[in-house]
């Protein structure tokens, strides 16, 4: 081995990987990609060493290169993440998530009294602080962390 | 959406505050202007709300215009199930302007985007209500002769208060200094704590209501500590007369002091303090007709004529 570490997950030929996840929220990030749902090959790995995180997630997709807007709402759990696509093994494009100033409809309300846990209707937040991640309801006011958000 | 609908306090900039209690003014002095000719008002109350509903018909009336609507959710169409956004829709057809009110936090938000006529929220459960907050910058303004300078004290329930926390907000822009006097249990929240430090506004911590607060004071907001906030009884027990104001303790206070009040209040200002000229929280309710009738015009986008004229 020199210089290149061994590869705890099998390498991709085509698709995405998301890295640097801690490893906490590893698996709400897995429900905000609707990776349940996917029928390509998914390769999730956990409580990997990271020098940054100390421990991390990871998630390789084959096929599959999520839009924008998706990968935004990574950042909200977890704003260290990276996201390589991935093209004939080569990564040919690498970059850290960014959160959105509004979040609609991926996070519920906290608050039992807010309009949005009683129509039906979509959810908004606004980011108001970076780090660490806090989100405010668009609606009630109410705010909360970003990784003390409960998803739809 | 229209972009007159006032659904919070944080709506308005500086101009418009200062608009708005200009207009307050002028209907102070003219408050039967018919200037709603032919309008038409809904007040839908979806939690009951006496005072406040008729603080809004009567500014509609004042001003000529007609009301329509219900105070009590139980004899709308909420009660068979009907969706607010279908209750609003519905509503918009026939009138000028929405007067609301209701349990659900956000719904005078969610009800302002989805209807064009001008929403004018009345409360939305502990979350905003804006035209106390107006009613209380115009009183504060009225009885100080400026809104700049002044040294306000709140005491009581600060951390549930939703009247003390939309004060901050719209005094902000007024170089105010806050005094906040409670217990441990009702403090002010860090994120107006927080508010005040990044607008660099000065304020003191207290859990004493001590004569030193009182005589540096312009404006004492008193609030009322309600025994349901507290986790702890034995708590609510030792500090629920501690936040009383009483005669005696406004011996030194001075000339200018006015003391406010939301209503209702229960035993936290003795009766002896109503016939002090320093009491202010009958004249404050009084003042509310006026304010709303501001908020009224501004949400129709309408301005007395003899206003500019003045």
């Amino acid at each position: 081995m020199t210089g290149k570490k061994e590869l705890a997950v099998a390498a991709l030929r085509n698709g995405t990987v998301i890295d640097h996840i801690p490893s906490d929220v590893l698996f709400k990030a897995v429900r905000i990609l609707g990776i349940e749902s996917l029928g390509t090959a998914v390769t999730i790995g956990n409580n990997l060493e990271s020098g940054k995180l100390g421990k991390k997630g990871i998630i390789k997709v084959a096929d599959v290169e999520f839009d924008q807007a998706t990968l935004d709402r990574i950042a909200l759990l977890a704003p260290t993440a990276v996201v390589n696509t991935i093209r004939d093994y080569n990564v040919v494009e690498k970059h850290p998530v960014t959160l959105p100033d509004t979040i609609t409809d991926i996070v519920r309300c906290a608050n039992p009294k807010c309009i949005t846990n009683n129509e039906p209707m979509a959810t908004r937040f606004h980011v108001v602080s970076r780090e660490p991640v806090t989100i405010r309801c668009h609606y009630c006011n109410h705010t909360v962390s970003g990784d003390k958000a409960q998803l739809h | 959406m229209n972009p007159n609908s006032l659904v919070s306090i944080a709506d308005l900039t500086k101009d418009e505050i200062l608009d708005l209690l200009k207009t307050a003014e002028y209907f102070e002095r003219h408050p039967n202007s018919k200037i709603l000719d032919g309008r038409v008002a809904a007040t839908l109350f979806f939690e009951p709300s006496t005072r406040t509903r008729l603080s809004f018909e009567t500014a509609v009336n004042r001003l000529g215009g007609r009301v329509i609507g219900f105070s009590d959710a139980s004899t709308s169409s909420s009660s068979k199930g009907e969706t607010l956004h279908d209750t609003i829709k519905m509503v918009s057809n026939y009138v000028d302007i929405i007067i609301m009110r209701h349990f659900l936090e956000g719904a005078a938000r969610y009800a302002s985007e989805v209807t064009d006529v001008p929403v004018v929220n009345a409360g939305d459960g502990a979350n905003q209500h804006p035209s106390q907050t107006m009613l209380d910058l115009y009183s504060i303004y009225k009885t100080q002769g400026t809104l700049y300078d002044l040294t306000i004290t709140m005491v009581g329930d600060l951390k549930y208060g939703r009247t003390v926390h939309s004060l901050i907000m719209a005094m902000q822009y007024f170089r105010p200094k806050f005094n906040f006097v409670a217990c441990h249990e009702l403090a002010m929240p860090d994120e107006y704590k927080r508010f005040c430090d990044e607008k660099g506004i000065p304020y003191t911590e207290t859990t004493d209501f001590s004569p030193e607060v009182i005589n540096s004071s312009d404006i004492i907001y008193m609030t009322r500590v309600q025994r349901e906030r507290f986790t702890d009884i034995m708590e609510y027990e030792r500090v629920k007369d501690l936040y009383n104001l009483h005669n005696s303790m406004l011996d030194n206070s001075k000339d200018n002091l006015r003391i406010l009040h939301p209503l209702p209040r229960i035993t936290e200002i003795s009766y002896d303090v109503d016939a002090n000229p320093k009491a202010y929280y009958f004249d404050q309710a009084r003042n509310g007709l006026y304010a709303r009738q501001a908020i009224i015009c501004r949400a129709l986008g309408i301005k007395p004529e003899e206003m500019t004229n003045e």
